[in-house]
Parts: structure tokens; sequence; C-alpha cells
């Protein structure tokens, strides 16, 4: 969790200060007081509602965005970080303008799931690979490339936007939320110590 | 290192009917430096900045909202341009020029770099025997008359860096030693080491350790267009308003929208008129007027200020107030390596190679630039373009590329040279009215042949380097006329002919004796596509000399 890094990451510029680290109390107050914000703005509450979708649509849109970014490996995908409720607060919001998109695009992935499987009651109760199958067929229309774009900022956004529940969508992609880092940073950062 | 007083004094407050010495229109790089030094030169000044004025708590790392959603930059809804590649198109709606609308300006949202121009940079027309059919002029200054200044803005503002083998003379090191290298700056020199060329240590205007009362750099990967929460970078938003209302003679009034700089019956600047935040007209007099609105908004000012006396724009009897803009040209090379690179991680950019600086003609064309190692991206943006081309763009392969590659992808940015033409320019838009009902800018743009030959030559060259460093795979984004740009330079370029400039080598406009400008706009070339210790140096020349200029009496 973000918050308990940048706790720890205190205690670590606290310690350093008892140490008579190089560091000014001044600037370290106004460290601290920037780190203590950071950790406060990063607890945002996840939604569990739709306002602008309704359930039916809601539940065909998520599936739709669980096999964009599906979970692979362990590792969350759209559906675990919630990007849905990005998607439903953005057009509620200032996407409005493509709800009847939306709308449409869920009948359509229905009226396809059907053709697909018959009898199948909606594009959410297909197996996964029948999903893909559908998805194949759309994969061009304009619904589809909105969807895909929404479904990255739904699960890579801050929090705040509705979606990346928790940060884990960050996490997926390996990156922690921290706001501070120390030296080295990657990999190769060890060549450059050996040379010199 | 002399800690910087805290502020001792609150900060002015005039009223807009006072008659101040100085009004600074814009609150930037050039802005936030000429208020510090005519305050602390004893002048009383107010600095007008049309965007909201932010603290470090009101600062975020939202991707989403700042490149997506258009927060803290200039506003489309509000304050729309137009854009045409010639003079032959109709301009259509179009978010070409973004720049930072808060105090502080683009600068509190910039990347950091920091570079000096070399000698040969302010004479390159003369020395190149010109380039047909384009503007480029020498500058009316030297190398050697800047020197102290870019020295004295890198002291004043806290600069990290250490000069490099092409690196020209300086008077004073750099007062912090570079950055901590990151994964992308080793792969730089590894790359560029094996083809015999000299990378460096990026030069930038963050802190590497405490200096002057701000902390360090932590490292928090946000730098690229986000302000710093910890005040680690060294802008005019964290550096030079506080020392200008600490003088307690410097009033920073946000939202305030300028409208038109008002001239009395003399063709002397008697002040501005602005839309305060709730969009009523003020008029703050004033005895001498500053312009620092940057490379677009200078020109739309003095252009939305034609009066019976200057009919053609104020300042503008040359004609080329708003010609002669200058983008800079910028292009990416991306690469893939075997192991975590996370360049999520502290400032954009650790290492540099500026081999490919200097213009040769031999090369065929006009231009150089410098290639940097970095990252370019962040979660949204990666995740919609920072794929290899050919990549699955949904499902489990997507899903697991953007896994495995964010952390280990990186970009060669090269940034490159514009020419001065004047048919790329800022005029006023026929038709299109911002929401205050004044003139928007139209924005004419097509980059020089040279421009683009210039950014493929970096570019070829930035996937050299990145295959000598080992890459697994490299792509290189496509070289095409540019149709956006956060660098605006050239519209009311400095010379000593008032014929063919706007303003003169002390950055006073030929044409109104109290009228100085100030920015990117001030810029005779493009430099290497890192303008902004420039127009810094320019800034705290010009402050300096406006002062003097003040005391003798001169304004």
């Amino acid at each position: 969790m973000t918050m308990s890094r940048c706790d720890d990451r205190r205690a670590f510029l606290r310690a350093a200060i008892a140490a008579g680290a190089a560091w000014a109390t001044a600037d370290l107050l106004h460290v601290e007081e920037a780190l203590a914000f950071a950790s406060q703005r990063a607890t945002a509450t996840a939604a569990t509602q739709t306002t602008a979708l309704t359930p039916e649509d809601a539940t065909v849109i998520d599936a739709l965005c669980s096999r964009i970014i599906p979970s692979v490996d362990g590792r969350p995908g759209a559906r675990d970080v919630g990007a849905v409720h990005f998607i439903d607060r953005a057009l509620a919001t200032f996407n409005a303008s493509q709800r009847p998109m939306y709308v449409a695009g869920a009948a359509d992935l229905n009226r396809r799931a059907r053709a697909t499987v018959s009898g199948a009651a909606s594009f959410a109760s297909l197996t996964p690979a029948q999903q893909d199958e559908v998805i194949r067929e759309i994969e061009a229309t304009p619904f589809f490339q909105a969807v895909r774009v929404d479904t990255i900022v739904g699960t890579f956004a801050l929090p705040s936007w509705g979606g990346n529940r928790d940060y884990m969508g960050w996490h997926l992609l390996g990156l922690e939320h921290q706001m501070t880092f120390q030296a080295p940073f990657g990999y190769y950062d060890a060549d450059a110590n050996r040379k010199s | 290192m002399a800690r910087q007083q805290a502020p001792t004094r609150p900060a002015a407050r005039f009223q807009p009917s006072d008659t101040v010495d100085f009004v600074i229109v814009g609150s930037g790089a050039a802005g936030g430096i000429i208020a510090k030094e005519l305050s602390t030169a004893g002048h009383s000044v107010v600095v007008l900045e049309q965007g909201p004025r932010l603290t470090e708590r009101q600062f975020d790392h939202d991707e989403y909202g700042t490149f997506m959603r258009g927060h803290n930059i200039n506003d489309p809804a509000k304050q729309p341009h137009t854009f045409r590649a010639n003079a032959q198109q109709t301009a259509q709606k179009r978010q070409t020029i973004i720049y930072g609308r808060l105090v502080g300006g683009s600068n509190a949202h910039f990347t950091g770099n920091f570079w000096r121009m070399r000698p040969g940079d302010f004479n390159e027309a003369s020395r190149l025997g010109g380039v047909k059919g384009t503007a480029l002029a020498d500058w009316p200054l030297t190398y050697e008359e800047l020197e102290p200044y870019y020295t004295k803005a890198e002291w004043e503002l806290g600069v990290s860096g250490e000069p490099g083998p092409f690196d020209p003379p300086r008077s004073r090191p750099y007062p912090m030693p570079p950055l901590p290298v990151k994964s992308s700056g080793v792969l730089l020199e590894r790359g560029a080491r094996a083809l015999g060329l000299h990378p460096q240590p990026s030069q930038m205007a963050i802190n590497s350790r405490t200096y002057n009362g701000r902390p360090a750099c932590q490292h928090c990967g946000f730098c690229l267009i986000f302000m710093c929460e910890f005040r680690a970078k060294s802008t005019s938003m964290a550096v030079m308003l506080p020392l200008a209302e600490a003088t307690g003679r410097c009033e920073v009034r946000p939202n305030s929208y300028v409208a038109q700089i008002e001239v009395g019956a003399d063709g002397r600047a008697t002040g501005v008129t602005y839309f305060d935040g709730s969009n009523r007209m003020q008029r703050q007099r004033a005895k001498a007027v500053v312009v620092c609105a940057n490379g677009s908004e200078t020109p739309r000012l003095l252009l939305n200020s034609a009066s019976a006396r200057f009919p053609h724009g104020l300042a503008n009897s040359s004609g080329v107030v708003g010609k002669h803009l200058m983008f800079n040209s910028y292009t990416e090379v991306h690469a893939q390596f075997e192991h975590p690179l996370n360049e999520f991680k502290s400032v954009q950019n650790t290492r540099m190679v500026l081999d490919f600086y200097a213009t040769d003609l031999k090369r065929g064309f006009y231009g150089g630039g410098g290639i940097d190692g970095r990252f370019g991206k962040y979660p949204v943006t990666f995740a919609l373009d920072g794929l290899a081309p050919g990549s699955p763009t949904w499902g489990e392969g997507y899903a697991r590329q953007l896994q495995q590659q964010f952390s280990r992808t990186m970009a060669f940015g090269c940034h490159g040279t514009s020419l001065p033409l004047e048919s790329n320019n800022i005029t006023l838009d026929p038709s299109l009215k911002d929401a205050w009902g004044l003139p928007c800018m139209r924005v004419t743009y097509t980059d020089h042949p040279d421009d683009l030959k210039n950014s493929a030559f970096l570019s070829s060259h930035a996937a050299d380097i990145a295959q000598a460093a080992g890459a697994l795979k490299v792509w290189r984004d496509p070289v095409v006329p540019q149709t956006q740009a956060v660098h605006l330079l050239g519209t009311c370029r400095m010379g000593n002919d008032p014929r063919t400039s706007v303003v003169d080598r002390y950055n006073r406009t030929h044409d109104v004796r109290n009228l100085f400008i100030c920015d990117g706009s001030s810029m005779v070339t493009s430099s290497r596509g890192q303008p902004t210790e420039t127009i810094s140096a320019l800034a705290f020349r010009a402050g300096e000399h406006i002062a003097d200029f003040a005391r003798r009496g001169e304004i």
C-alpha cells in the first residue's frame, strides 16, 4: 500500500535526521509535510454501483474491459481494478456524449453473443474464449476503440478518477507509487557504479 | 552556502489604480526572474498571471488530468486557438499550443533541462552564410555577454550538472553535482561510448542536494509536465517569486487575464487592462510594462493592443511581431531491454549526447541537437501506445506485455532546431473570440525541410545508440511536421535593427520606450531544443539593465 510506504519513508527520513544526515530540519519538515499530504490523497474510495450504465450494461462493459486487460499470471486486470467505475463516472459527467454509443455497443455485443452461442443470456455469460471471438468481430469499430481507451484510463489513471482501485493498475505494471525513491533505480545502474 | 532569507515582509498589495513602477505580464521563467530583479532593486512590481496560484498541496501525479484533460494548462474551451499548416489553408480550432496556466507558468511544470547555448549559436547565420529562404539571423549579443547571466541563473536558481567535452566556457562551476544516474543514462552512455560518442551528465534545474533551503530531489518520478511537491525543481515558482515577494514590493496577482497594453497620447505605455477572477475589467497603471507571457501570448497581446497610433499592433513597426515562430523539433526512439530499468523513478533524464549539437553543412541541412535517455511515458500513455509496433493492443498478450515492458522500456529523446520562417507565425484569428471577447490566436506552422531532416538524422543516431546499448527491440517515431508545441520561440525577436526586430539587445521594444519584452519570443534562433536556461539568462540580464535604466531615468 502506498500509505505504508510513505510512512516507512517518513520514518526513514526521521532516522536520517537523528543520524545527522546533511538535511536541514526546515527542509525535512517540508518533505515530511508533502509526504503526509500525498498519502492522504492516495486514499480514494472505490465505487460499487453504476449511475450512467444500467447494471446489465455495466456487466457487459465490465466483461469487455476484463478481456481488453485480462488478469494474467496472477496479476490484476481491468475488472479487478474497477475500470468500469471510471467509465461509468465519465459517462455520467464529462463523457456523457458517448453514452448512446456505449448502450448501443453493449446491445450489439449481446446480439453477437447470442449469434455465437444460442441462448446466451449476455456477452458477459460467454466464456473468455468466446468473448474474444466476438471482440475480434468488432475490433475496428469506434465503440471498441473508445472502450479500449477508457479501459486503459480506468486501469491506470489515478484512483480519484474512479478506477485503478488501490493503485492495483500501477502494481500490474510494476510501478510502485512512492513519493521517494533512492538510487539504484534499475538493473543497469550498477554498471555505472562499477565503471567508476 | 548562505541560505536565502525567508520572507521578512508580507507580500505587497497594490490597488489597480496605484501607478506601480512595473507591471509584468506573466509569471513564468522570465516573468519570475524579472520580478525578483526589479523588486530587489527597489521598484514596486505587480505580476499579472492569468492562471491560479497553486500550492504544493494542490499538486498531484494525475497523468490523465494533466495530459488528457488539460489541468493547469491553457484552456481550449475558454481560450481556444486555431491552426493551419500554411496561409493557403483555413485555420481550424485545434490545441497546437500548450503552456502552463498557473502562477509559475510553463516553467512550473518543465522537465528541468537546463542547457546553455554555445558561442557559435549567437552568430550562426553569418558563420554559415545564412540559410536561403529563411530568416536565420545573428543575435545582437555574444555568448561572452550572456555568460555572466547563465552563471547567475545556474547559481540563483540551482542547477545540478557537470560540464561536458563540448560545453562552452563557464566562469563558475555548477553549484550542485549531477543527479544520480538512472538505467536509461547508463544505457545511453554504454551505447554512445561504443560508437565513439561522448555522453555526459544531464544538466538539470533540479536539486541534487539541499540548496538554498530547498530539499534535494526525492526521485518520485513525476517531473515531466508536473509541478514538484518538494520544491526540488528550481523554478520561478519555487525560487524567484518568493524572493520577489519577500521584498515587500512585489505583488503576484493570479487569475488576471491581460487584455491590452494601454498607450497614452505620448506613445508611452500607461499600464494594462485585464479581466480579474470575476471577469471584471481592471486597469493596472504602471510607469513601465514588461511582457513575459510566452512566445504565443506575447505577440497576441501586442497584436490585440493595436491602436490608431499603432495600427499593426503595439511595438510592431517592423511587422515581425508574431513571425518566426519556432517550436524546436522533438522525436523519440524507443527501446526495450532485458532487465528492469524502472524509468518511472527519478528525473526524466540523467545522461545526454551532444556530439551532434553544432550545424555541419556537410550533412546537407541546417541544424543540430542533443539526445538524452529518458522514459517520457506514464502508465496511461504507456498503455495507449508504449509497446513496440505490432504488439497486441488488447487481450492476454497485451496484458502480459504491459506487465513485462513497462519497467523495461526507455526512450532516446532527440531535441533539435527549428529555422525561423516568416511563414511560421502567430496572428489573430479573423473571427474566433475567447470567453472574454478577445480575438484568439491563429497558429500557422510547417517545419522547414531541414528541421525534419535534422530530426531524422538525430533519430537515426539515437537508434544506433540504442542498438549499441544492447536493446532487444528498437523502434523510431515517424518524423512528421509538428502540429503541437510547448516551446514557443522567436515571435518578438531581439535585434539591433528596428526594421527587422521587435526588441533591442536589452529587451526594450524599439517602438515604445517603456515597454519591454522578455520570454521565448526574444530568441533569435531556437537553441537545441532546451531554451529555458537561455530565456532565464536573458531575463536576469534584462532585469538588471531595466533596473539600471530606471535608476538613471532612462525609461
